[in-house]
Formats: structure tokens, C-alpha cells, sequence
């Protein structure tokens, strides 16, 4: 089975000279959820851009399912839902008729039932005679998902699916994609909310400046970059490190009153055990401790900061 | 060839017509009838007839050109144009269809809003003052052709433009003048010599002439050189569009 998004060596260079992909190299596997992350300006919209036929490639080639964005671009197209990142609809249309609109311009036959399932899995199906200029945003933006899906793409764009949606909606819309992703679809999605990307991705990739920095398994990702921190609350402050716990990456913070322990996750567990026995042998107490896992976050700034 | 897609941006296209029936139909309407009662009653009734035919009846094949030509121009300059503006162009860009679907669908749909216009026109007109045809077939066709090739010129406008102003311009300062300079109200043999040969550098003048031919057997110039004429433009047209889609002028980067 080919890669459901293949990319090599795709660089673009607009007209005013801005080089806004340096050489990107990606492959996205079939039925997997990647999440691209990045700051504003990094590139994310224009790779998609490329990919979805918007936007001309300067150098390099896009395989769709096997299919040159190019060459081939009716058979790769025709896999692909796009959703955009702004709200970007036919104001004085209703629902079902846009949402129709988009089936017939992917070239599928008229499917009542399945734009109503669709509908009601986006719970649009009440407002489906409605003017799309009467709904809110967060439900505009269920519209531009419902067109995205109406011609049953098996690879599915999502530019920042749930900026400007509340709290509520966004969980919903997450259920709604792993829903996709359990039927077979592939789906990439850029983020700014990193929260996102670690509850819903199984690969990140993170681009900066136009360049791929990373791409990586979610998980590993989090296990290779990201910190643990143990905190102590001593009972008594301590004015300075004792000498015989010199070989401990410790800290002392809130004027010597807690004791913070940073390792790698991959570590060994003995260096906790190791520590908290040297502090027994040397008297020194403690009221409570906690332990902190670094968020993709932070793993992200640092990543970017890096750069 | 995505049948389906041609289909579904064409009926968007007339959906959108329906929608503003009053603005795309009514007052196209109203104000050729306008153009009857001043030009035909008015002051036709105080003119000789030209050509043998009463001036009400002259100016009919005259005054439907330029509703068809006006028409088709703002149809689907606008059709393509709106899209652009609003960003929902995103979604035919991203589709599998060629240069060439997103051109039947939406010029397919401005002449055919033009031509039923034109048809309309002609109704009203029929009872308001005597008409009569003498090529029906020939009448229809140059009908179509004219519809078809500014509807296609008026695509290009739509794509070329980047704003609101130069998506008027090209109607209103060329389109509108080589209308009325085009002989809609008046046969060129009551032009001076000088003027009369410079007006047949207006391309209109040759749509005009072919098109009152098909009513009245009258014509300014031969009907072999209105259609040669005619196909020339739209051969142009064909060309550019092909380019556009090609390099993606104004609507890649």
C-alpha cells in the first residue's frame, strides 16, 4: 500500500521572494492522524496549500495515494477533503445545498442518506434548511467539515480545525475525527493548541522557517525530549546542596525550601531511589513531594527556540 | 470529463439567479422597456423609418444585443469573481475538475441566464411594436454565439480582477459605449463617411448588424464577416483561459 502522502523535495518560493518551504521531505502513512506543528508563518498552510492543488509547487514532487499532485491530478484530488483554516462560506446558500454542491463538484452522485448521516454526525442535521450566514461560527465551521467529507475523501486536511471553537465543541469535533479515523481515513492536522496534538496525533511532525524539523511517534517524542521533575517540600530549608549529593542534578528553589530532582524519562527509575536514600542517610526531611511530566509544549518551544 | 461537477457549478450558478430574481431578470426588464417608450415612442414617432422598417422595430434586434452582451458579461464576471472574493474559489481549486469544467459550468450559466434574457426582451418587445424575424434559426444562433463569447470575455474579467472597480471598468467604460456606438439605435449609412469607417473598428458594430439581419434581411456589414469576426473573439477568449488555468494567473501563487 503506497503512503497515503508522499512528499519530496518540495520547496516554494512566492513571487516576492519569500521562501516559504526549504526541501521538505514527509511521508504520511494511510490511516494514521499526523498533527503538524509550527508557528505562525512556518509553512504549514502553504504545504497543505500544495498539496490540495492551491498553491504551486516551486521544486519537488507530491504522491497522493500514489498520485502526482500534477500529472495525475484528477485520481489524486479526488481522495483529498480539505478543510481551511478561515471560515470561508457561500453565505446565502443553505446547508444541504452547499453541502451537496460539494459532492456533485467531486464528481459523486446525489447521496441523500449519506449527507444526512453526515450531518447529524456534525449535528448540523436540524439546520440543514438554514442560510449558512444565520449559524454560528462554530457551527460554519462543522459546515466546511460536512463539505470536506461529502464526497468520502479517504485523506482529510484539517487547518486549525478548532481555532475559535469553545471548549465543549472542540471535544466533540476530536470524537468526530477519531470516528473518521476508525473508518480508514488518514487525516493531517495543523494545530496552534498543542493539547490537541498530544491527545489526538499519532505522529507529530514539527515545522519551522519552512524547514521539517522533526518528525517523530507521538509518544516517542514525548519519552526522548520531555523531562520529569520530582519536588520535595523539605520540612527544614536547606541554605546549600550538601556535598555528598553533588552527583544529582539537583536544584533548590523557593529559598531552600523544595528540592527539585530533573531526569530523563528514559532513565532508570533507580536514580529516585537512589536519591531519596542518600537524603535518609543524611537526616534530611521531607513534608510531600510531586512529580511533573513536561507537556508537548514544551517540548515544542524549546524545540523551535533551538532552531 | 466530471459531468457532475459542470453540472453542479452550473446549477449553483442559476440557483443563485433565482435567488435574485428581481435584480438579474426584472430589472433588465424595466429598463429595456424604458428604452421603448423614449427612443421608440417618444421620439421614433417623430423619426422616418430606416431602412423601410419603423424606428420602434429597427432598434429591437439593437437594444436585445445589448442586453445580452451586458449581461452575459456581468453574469460571469461576477459568478467567478464572487467566489474569489469570499475565498470559497478554494474549493473548486482543490476539486478534480479541468480548466475546462469550471468553464462550462459557469459561462455555460451566464449565457444561459443572458439568453433567456434576451428572450425575454424579445417578448416584451413584440408587444410593444411590430417584430419580425426572417432567420429564426440564424437569429438564435448568433444569439448563442454572442451569450457564449461574452460570457467567456466576462469570465476573463472576473479572473483578471482584484477588486470591485476593475470588475466594473471593462462593462461600463468599454462594453456600454461599443454598444450604443455600435450602431443599436441608428444604421451606419446615416454616419459620415470618416465616422462610418472608423466605427468598423468596434467590434460591436459587427454582432449588431448580423443580429438585425436575422430580423429585418438589413445589414451594415456582411453577415459572412460578423460571424468570421465573431468566432475570431471567441477563439481569443479560449486562448487566454487556457493560459490562465495553465499558470494559474490570479488565482495561484
Amino acid at each position: 500500500m503506497p503512503a497515503a502522502i508522499s512528499v519530496t523535495d518540495l520547496s516554494k518560493t512566492y513571487a516576492s521572494g519569500f521562501q516559504a518551504l526549504k526541501s521538505i521531505n514527509l511521508e504520511i502513512r494511510a490511516g494514521e492522524i499526523f498533527a503538524l506543528l509550527g508557528p505562525n508563518g512556518a509553512g504549514k498552510t502553504t504545504l497543505i496549500s500544495i498539496i490540495c492543488g492551491l498553491v504551486n509547487p516551486s521544486e519537488g514532487q507530491v504522491l497522493v495515494d500514489g498520485h502526482d499532485i500534477l500529472t495525475d491530478a484528477r485520481a489524486a484530488r479526488t481522495k483529498i477533503g480539505l478543510v481551511p483554516q478561515e471560515l470561508k462560506t457561500d453565505a446565502f446558500e443553505t446547508v444541504w445545498a452547499t453541502v451537496n454542491f460539494s459532492r456533485g463538484l467531486f464528481g459523486k452522485p446525489k447521496n441523500n442518506a449519506l449527507i444526512e448521516k453526515l450531518l447529524k454526525d456534525l449535528s448540523l442535521l436540524e439546520k440543514r434548511s438554514s442560510k449558512i450566514m444565520t449559524l454560528s461560527g462554530g457551527m460554519k465551521r462543522r459546515v466546511m467539515i460536512a463539505k470536506a467529507l461529502s464526497h468520502e475523501p479517504t485523506i482529510l486536511f484539517l487547518d486549525e480545525p478548532t481555532a475559535g471553537v469553545d471548549v465543549e465543541l472542540r471535544r466533540d469535533m476530536w470524537q468526530v475525527v477519531r470516528g473518521l479515523r476508525d473508518a480508514g481515513v488518514t487525516i493531517i492536522l495543523t494545530t496552534h493548541y498543542i493539547e490537541e496534538a498530544e491527545e489526538m496525533a499519532d505522529r507529530i511532525g514539527v515545522i519551522s522557517k519552512g524547514e521539517l524539523i522533526l518528525v517523530e511517534n507521538k509518544v516517542d517524542l514525548m519519552t526522548k525530549l520531555g523531562k520529569k521533575q520530582l519536588t520535595l517540600q523539605l520540612s527544614a530549608p536547606l541554605d546549600h546542596l550538601p556535598a555528598a549529593l553533588g552527583d544529582y542534578p539537583l536544584e533548590l528553589t523557593k529559598g531552600g525550601d523544595e528540592l527539585v530532582y530533573t531526569y530523563d524519562i528514559r532513565e532508570e527509575r533507580g536514580g529516585i531511589a537512589g536519591l531519596l536514600k542518600s537524603l535518609e542517610a543524611l537526616g534530611i526531611e521531607f513534608k510531600d513531594l510531586h512529580t511533573d511530566q513536561s507537556s508537548l509544549e514544551e517540548i515544542f518551544v524549546s524545540l523551535v527556540k533551538d532552531q | 470529463m466530471n459531468w457532475r461537477a459542470i453540472r453542479a457549478i452550473y446549477m449553483f450558478e442559476m440557483h443563485r439567479t433565482w435567488r435574485t430574481l428581481m435584480q438579474s431578470v426584472l430589472a433588465p426588464v424595466v429598463s429595456t422597456s424604458l428604452y421603448f417608450v423614449v427612443f421608440g415612442s417618444a421620439i421614433g414617432s417623430r423619426m422616418t423609418s430606416v431602412e423601410g422598417i419603423g424606428y420602434g422595430s429597427f432598434i429591437v434586434p439593437g437594444l436585445i444585443m445589448m442586453s445580452v452582451l451586458t449581461n452575459s458579461v456581468s453574469n460571469a464576471s461576477f459568478g467567478i469573481y464572487f467566489p474569489k472574493f469570499v475565498g470559497t474559489i478554494y474549493e473548486i481549486l482543490s476539486a478534480p475538475v479541468s480548466y475546462l469544467e469550471i468553464v462550462l459550468g459557469y459561462v455555460g450559466a451566464a449565457a444561459s441566464k443572458a439568453i433567456i434574457l434576451g428572450l425575454i426582451i424579445l417578448a416584451t418587445a413584440a408587444l410593444l411594436v411590430p417584430v419580425h424575424i426572417d432567420h429564426p434559426i440564424l437569429m438564435i444562433l448568433f444569439l448563442l454565439l454572442t451569450a457564449l463569447t461574452f460570457s467567456l470575455f466576462g469570465f476573463l474579467i472576473g479572473i483578471w480582477a482584484d477588486g470591485f472597480e476593475k470588475l466594473q471598468m471593462i462593462p461600463l467604460l468599454v462594453i456600454t459605449p461599443l454598444s450604443f456606438l455600435g450602431g443599436s439605435f441608428y444604421s451606419l449609412s446615416a454616419l459620415p463617411p470618416f465616422w462610418r469607417a472608423l466605427t468598423l473598428f468596434n467590434p460591436l458594430v459587427y454582432l449588431i448588424s448580423a443580429f438585425r439581419w436575422s430580423f429585418y434581411g438589413i445589414a451594415d456589414v456582411p453577415v459572412g464577416i460578423s460571424l468570421a469576426a465573431t468566432a475570431v473573439f471567441l477563439g481569443i477568449c479560449l486562448l487566454v483561459v487556457r493560459w490562465i488555468f495553465k499558470t494559474g494567473y490570479q488565482l495561484k501563487t
